[in-house]
């Protein structure tokens, strides 16, 4: 019998079109599944009524994967196979990871990305976040009883393209559709509804347990811009209880202590932390192993004190952040809290205090960011429509940009920028006296015109006659929060303009980005050769007829020999420049230049002789002194 | 006859509504579809219409519209648990027989 939840009004999904979705923090420490259910949305617990996820990842000798909590017992008995806080390898080389000499794993440096050797085999963090999203996605499963249409994912607002794409490829490996990846911060504020709020600034200050990020946002028309990011990525709430710890060995003068008594002072530190977020006072009681009892209470006061300045750090990178984004605390229209260390009294205090205003904190600091995905996720599949009808729309899903000559590829705006977006590139011309360009707007991956998705044409004209390569033509390519394009080009000496505007984002279908997306990975080698044969065959061209137009003026300063060797070697450029075989084409051109090369110095000399001509010495160096004042 | 909840129901019925912050009560009814013949309907009510029948059960408002309620009338509305899956249940006991999944039915 199936299990009904409450509808919109006039939303009542047809039988079977119930779209399954949730939302997937997939943190560095602990990842979370949520979905949205009667119009809320839940976290998901598993069996054990536990929400969290250790993001942990143990391979055992005979293939076997455990993660979560299975994995986590084991970290202290079997490191080398048990990776933790994959996060940090995702789309990183091994010189790009802070500390690798510190980590217990293996590695393999493999071009691209960092690689682990484990029992199982060398395995890519692609490989081990997907074994983590497995769990998750098994677990959706099992509390939705059916089949995941898709899942929105989590990923911090500074991840690159590569990290972003590594985090999309684990997906797609655990076999989860990804509707989107949503930046962590936006999704928090997206859980606090923000985005049905007024337009203004939001800062994300999500202090975790081994990291700080602080994210400023700014939110117009339903899209949330990421003006700033900052943190510490070594700073977190572990931090907090390695304080408490050094206060009780402090105060309780201990000799230098055992493993095992050290592990039990800094779990009964993280008790005591935990318990100051609602008392006044913690009491710390441990019997050690070597005999003494250690009973000590730590009060609010003396907390806030040894903590302080960790807090002040994390201040530190909140100012650094509205600094890069040209702002001041009392611009900021709200605070939200992320990350469970931001239930300790004096990070709240701190941080309101900072603003000015209160953070916003009533939802669970630890559910927050999963349940913003699940919100968008819910939006994304259909389930809920009408009313608030807004999405999401905060990347560009391909690349845009320019046909040039030869018909490649300029990308002027790359994939999965933040949108708005504005990027200007500047371009010339390709012909002596060419007075009008052919814009022609392209999307897509790959390097050759004809393989990727046509947008727009149109014409810049009036541009004045000048040599090749002297015309500056700015061409500006602007995605505002809409999703629209608008292209124009200018010349800069003229003012000349011409313009137009696109849908980029209604263009292309989902599918069709992902076939896109499918064949220029595995286009890559090919269109780059591609790419190489085209580049070659334009530069051919540009010789062949700089040197007719030299020939064409000055061919008086060659003797008939000359003249027929090189008219031989541009005869022989032309023929192979319509093969295929680059090597040659560009042996051809070594050729034309060697035999222009006394060409080109007596031409040269012409033209020095003709400028000295009829001028005296002084006259030359008043003109030199006037170009130097 | 009428259409009731059961406690639980009400209870999960009325935390919803209090977490949405609108809405008078729940809308159950029927339309014609799915592979059995009939789905049921499960909505939030934000506006009354005078032609629905309206219950009161544990505090909770069910509005019901005419054409639905020859379909559904004596149902019972539970709030269960399955594994670790959970919702609302309809005990109808008009249904003569459903599709294997129960979103869709026959009277």
């Amino acid at each position: 019998m199936a299990l009904f939840h409450i509808a919109e009004p006039g939303e009542s999904a047809a039988p079977h079109q119930h779209k399954l979705a949730v939302g997937i923090d997939l943190g560095t420490t602990n990842s979370l599944v949520a979905t949205v259910r009667s119009g809320m949305a839940v976290v998901l617990n598993d069996e054990q009524g536990r929400p969290l996820l250790p993001s942990i990842v143990r391979y055992l000798p005979d293939g076997q994967v455990e993660v979560g909590y299975g994995a986590q017992s084991w970290q202290a008995r079997d490191p080398k196979n048990t990776v933790v806080s994959v996060k940090r390898f995702m789309g990183r080389g091994r010189k790009d990871i802070a500390h690798v000499e510190s980590l217990p794993y293996d590695f393999v440096d493999e071009p691209g990305m960092v690689r682990v050797k484990t029992c199982a085999g060398v395995k890519s963090p692609v490989e081990v976040s997907a074994e983590i999203l497995k769990v998750a996605k098994a677990r959706a499963e099992a509390h939705l009883g059916g089949e995941l249409v898709g899942a929105v994912i989590t990923v911090p607002a500074y991840f690159d393209d590569a990290q972003r794409q590594a985090t999309k490829d684990a997906a797609r490996l655990a076999g989860i559709n990804v509707l989107r990846l949503l930046n962590e911060p936006t999704a928090a504020a997206i859980a606090y509804g923000l985005d049905n709020a007024a337009e203004g600034i939001y800062a994300v200050y999500d202090l975790g347990g081994g990291t700080f990020d602080i994210s400023i946002l700014k939110l117009s028309k339903g899209v949330f811009e990421v003006l700033a990011t900052g943190g510490d990525s070594a700073l977190g709430g572990d931090d907090f209880d390695q304080r408490i710890f050094c206060w009780v060995l402090e105060q309780a003068k201990l000799p230098p202590l055992s493993h095992e008594d050290a592990r039990l002072i800094m779990t009964r530190a993280r008790e005591a932390k935990e318990f100051l977020t609602s008392h006044a006072e913690a009491p710390i009681t441990v019997k050690l192993s070597s005999g003494p009892t250690i009973d000590l209470t730590l009060d609010v006061a003396t907390f806030a004190e040894i903590t302080r300045n960790l807090v002040t750090k994390t201040l530190q990178a909140v100012r650094k952040a509205l600094r890069d984004a040209g702002l001041r605390p009392e611009e900021v229209k709200g605070v939200v809290m992320v990350g469970g260390s931001t239930r300790v009294p004096q990070v709240q205090r701190a941080v309101a205090e900072f603003f000015g205003q209160e953070p916003l904190n009533n939802l669970d600091p630890d559910k927050v960011v999963a349940l913003g995905a699940a919100t968008q996720a819910n939006l994304l599949v259909g389930n809920k429509t009408g009313g608030d009808d807004w999405l999401l729309l905060d990347v560009i899903p391909l690349s845009l940009g320019l046909e040039t000559m030869g018909g490649l590829v300029e990308k002027v705006i790359p994939r999965n920028s933040t949108i708005p977006a504005a990027r200007a590139q500047d371009f010339t011309t390709f012909k002596d006296g060419q007075t009008a360009m052919a814009i022609h707007v392209v999307q897509g991956e790959r390097e050759l015109v004809s393989d990727c998705r046509s947008l727009a044409r149109f014409e810049l004209r009036g541009i004045p006659p000048m040599v090749a390569g002297a015309a500056r033509i700015r061409v500006t390519f602007q995605v505002d929060a809409d999703g629209l394009l608008a292209v124009s080009a200018r010349e800069q000496t003229t003012g000349v303009e011409s313009s137009i505007t696109v849908k980029p984002s209604y263009g292309l279908s989902d599918d069709e980005i992902a076939a896109m997306l499918k064949d220029s990975m595995s286009h890559a080698k090919d269109d780059a050769q591609r790419r190489a044969l085209k580049e070659a065959q334009v530069e051919a061209q540009r010789l062949i007829e700089a040197t007719q137009a030299a020939l064409k003026e000055d061919a008086h300063l060659l003797s008939a020999e000359e003249i027929a060797r090189i008219e031989a070697s541009i005869a022989k450029l032309q023929t192979l420049m319509l093969g295929d075989n680059r090597r040659h084409i560009n042996l051809a051109m070594d050729d034309l230049g060697y035999e222009t090369q006394e060409f080109a110095h007596r031409r040269m000399d012409q033209s020095v002789k003709r400028a000295l001509a009829g001028r005296k010495v002084d006259d030359l160096n008043t003109a030199e002194e006037g170009s130097q004042s | 006859m009428a259409v009731t909840l059961t406690e639980k129901a009400a209870q999960h019925v009325s935390n919803f509504l209090q977490k949405r912050g609108k809405g008078v009560g729940l809308r159950l009814g029927v339309r014609t579809s799915g592979c059995s013949g009939m789905a049921y309907k499960l909505e939030f009510v934000d506006e009354v219409d005078g032609e629905d029948e309206v219950y009161e059960s544990h505090g909770i408002k069910v509005f019901v519209d005419a054409r639905s309620l020859p379909y559904i009338d004596g149902t019972e509305l539970d709030y269960t648990r399955e594994g670790l899956n959970e919702g609302f249940k309809f005990n109808n006991p008009n249904i003569k027989d459903q599709c294997g999944c129960g979103e869709s039915f026959n009277v």
